[in-house]
């Protein structure tokens, strides 16, 4: 019998805040055990619910990667109470984790693969764990492409290393808004419709997105424009959640938790599902 | 080896209070006009008559108990600076629980499999649950809102249960279940039950020939399903609902809660409390994006989770016990019965099918 407390938050240290946008910040924090630091071990895009006590309890990716092990990094848009609470915190400040949970991307799978990411807003946090992941086994994977749009040049997010990403030369980047912004040199256009423009090929290649549920919606339909079938689109829900850990009852569709049998799915895997996103 | 005991009525309370020196004892007491399940006090009248109105839940499951402590302190280097020190909570002692019916203690059955699932045990429920012998009554007669019997258990059905109560003629036979039963059955008060164990054995043939036939509802999990996206089913169900939460609060086999942080001082608590799929909230997104925004909505996930959902991923166990509470106590008179049966029967308009597939 497993008898691990399930409730019971590893305390941690924010070790560096980085302030993305007007409404969301990065934290990356450190456990306090130092084993606990050394043996923890995740897979790119499970979440982790992160405390700050007295306020409660919140679910975020865990958007650093794997592969880089010196601080477990998590950004926070400002949306409600426990968002707020943490964008008050500085370096030095505690917070509780509870993590890793929920499954991950199915990135074995996409191993030979191009790989299409699509993201909006905030929704860039789970693709970046995949993507850097991917950047540090780059050989395992084939052409990748990234689409990344904010409603203007404030509102994104990772903005120092998106030129690092803009450099490399195996790396296709797009960066987008929604509107006309001055000085602002890459395409304007919603994220659908420049990724109609950029008519990537669905031949061998795997497409994951996350973003707003409208911004979703009509990326799905210009994904299955450009030929891309339903098993070929992987993307990362944002339930409610509470426990994560399948037992509470607020994230199911179904019989499918989110928190446990998520939050990643295929777009096909989504269709099996009772509708109710 | 089957241990059978027999106690007389009138040395109810006396052994209650024997096993109250060990063990915090819980017995149904009337309070207003409900029955509730609350520590025994030999002073107040054991309200065994009825089933009680709100099950025993919350003895394994309490309606709020705390998880983690913790506690703020400044970090000696450095004054500005707060440290967290986070402990848990874990439940202790023994309990006892007198006179829960099949239905109540069957319920416990379905948190089981769930909170002391391999993959995530729930070590708080574990604790309890371990902890706590239940002492269960079988029923003598159903209500008019019983139907155990459709969800293939019974009034005499001890699944779940240490030690089952029969009532006969100036007490009451005991059988012991498990080892926690037996150990319960020490007592000197106790005679040897081996020559009542007949009248107990009538006593439950008596309560079965009292039940009405039972409608077949091993086809609800796919016919519960089938109407899932026909939402005017589920509008007109819950259509008088108040999204009050008293079926769920009241059901002994609901089991979602909600987890909440308390602060005073320099000192806090996170607490678990219970929850329900009927309230508005329960769903909402932080975008504000709610994926059950109406009533409809929330009793489909209710009765979908109970008929469907839960026998689905758990071996074809319903897991809506029968107990009738949801319906006894509803203020606007939804019935769970009805709208499985429904379910079952519901025969899509002509043309609905070939719109619904697209
Ligand atoms: C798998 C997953 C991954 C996620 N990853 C990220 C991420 O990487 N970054 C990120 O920023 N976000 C992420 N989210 C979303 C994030 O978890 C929520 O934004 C966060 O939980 C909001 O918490 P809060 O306490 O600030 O908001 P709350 O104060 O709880 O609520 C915010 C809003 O939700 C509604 N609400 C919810 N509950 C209640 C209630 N009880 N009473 C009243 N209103 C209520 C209201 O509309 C309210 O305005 C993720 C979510 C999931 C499920
Ligand atoms: S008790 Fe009745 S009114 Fe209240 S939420 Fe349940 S079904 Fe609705
Ligand atoms: S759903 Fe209603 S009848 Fe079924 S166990 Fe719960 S309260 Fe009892
Ligand atoms: S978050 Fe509690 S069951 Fe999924």
């Amino acid at each position: 019998m497993n008898n691990k407390n399930l409730y019971l938050p590893e305390m941690a240290t924010i070790n560096e805040v980085i302030e993305e946008t007007a409404n969301i910040m990065t934290f990356r924090v450190i456990l306090n055990n130092p084993d606990a630091m050394e043996n923890f071990s995740f897979e790119p895009g499970q979440v982790g619910q992160l405390s700050s006590f007295g306020t409660g309890e919140a679910t975020f990716v865990i958007n650093s990667p794997p592969t880089r092990k010196e601080y477990l990094q998590f950004s926070v848009m400002r949306a409600g109470e426990v968002t707020s609470k943490l964008h008050s915190l500085k370096p030095g400040d505690q917070v509780g984790v509870r993590a890793p949970l929920g499954n991950y991307f199915p990135y074995e799978d996409m191993k030979g693969k191009d790989i299409l990411f699509i993201g909006g807003g905030i929704g860039m946090a789970p693709l970046r764990t995949l993507l850097l992941y991917m950047l540090d086994n780059r050989k395992d994977y084939g052409k990748i492409t990234l689409l990344y749009g904010a409603r203007s040049p404030v509102d994104m997010a990772f903005n120092y290393e998106v030129s690092s990403w803009l450099e490399r030369d195996d790396l296709e980047t797009h960066l987008t808004i929604d509107a006309e912004f001055e000085g602002w040199p890459h395409t304007v256009g919603l994220i659908p419709n420049v990724l109609l423009d950029i008519a990537p090929s669905p031949e061998n290649c795997v497409a994951v997105t996350c973003g707003p549920p409208i911004m979703i919606k009509f990326t799905l339909q210009a994904l299955e424009k450009l030929g891309f079938t339903d098993e070929q689109i992987v993307t990362t829900l944002e339930k409610r959640m509470k426990c994560g850990v399948g037992l509470c009852g607020r994230c199911n569709i179904g019989t499918s938790y989110v928190c446990m049998d998520g939050p990643v799915f295929t777009y096909a895997q989504l269709k099996e599902l009772p509708n109710e996103l | 080896m089957e241990l059978v005991k027999y106690l007389k009525s009138a040395d109810l309370k006396s052994w209650l209070q024997e096993l109250a020196r060990e063990n915090r004892v819980f017995a149904p007491r009337n309070e207003g006009d409900s029955v509730i399940f609350a520590p025994f006090d030999p002073e107040q009248e054991i309200a065994i008559v009825h089933p009680a109105t709100l099950p025993p839940k919350k003895t394994v499951f309490p309606q709020s108990e705390k998880l983690v402590d913790f506690t703020y302190s400044k970090d000696p280097e450095n004054l500005s600076r707060i440290m967290i020190d986070g402990k848990e909570v874990l439940p202790e002692g023994t309990a006892v629980v007198f006179g829960g019916r099949p239905c109540d203690v069957r319920g416990f059955t379905m948190f089981d499999r769930v909170y002391l699932a391999e993959k995530s045990t729930d070590i708080y429920y574990q604790a309890r649950r371990e902890n706590t012998t239940f002492i269960t009554l079988a029923c003598e007669k159903p209500e008019t809102t019983c139907f155990c019997h459709w969800v293939d258990s019974g009034p005499t059905d001890a699944t779940g249960s240490d030690v089952l109560a029969t009532v006969v003629d100036g007490g009451y036979v005991l059988e012991a279940l498990s080892d926690k039963g037996s150990k319960l059955l020490t007592s000197t008060l106790l005679e040897n039950g081996e020559s009542r164990k007949d009248e107990a054995r009538k006593a439950h043939e008596k309560a079965a020939e009292l039940l009405q036939d039972a409608p077949d509802l091993s086809g609800a999990p796919k016919k519960v399903l089938q109407v899932f996206d026909t939402m005017e089913f589920w509008e007109e169900a819950a259509a008088k609902c108040l999204s009050c939460g008293a079926c769920a609060y009241l059901c002994p086999s609901c089991y979602c809660f909600n987890i909440t942080d308390e602060t005073i001082g320099m000192k806090g608590t996170r607490i678990r409390s219970w929850d329900n799929c009927m309230s508005a909230q329960f769903t909402m997104e932080a975008s504000g994006h709610n994926p059950r925004p109406t009533k409809a909505h929330r009793l489909r996930n209710r009765v979908g989770h109970k008929f469907s959902y839960y026998p689905d991923i758990h071996d074809g166990v319903i897991s809506c016990c029968g107990c009738g509470r949801c319906i006894k106590s509803c203020p606007v008179g939804t019935d769970i019965r009805e709208i499985v049966l429904q379910a079952i029967e519901y025969e899509p308009a002509v043309g609905e099918e070939q719109a619904d597939e697209q």
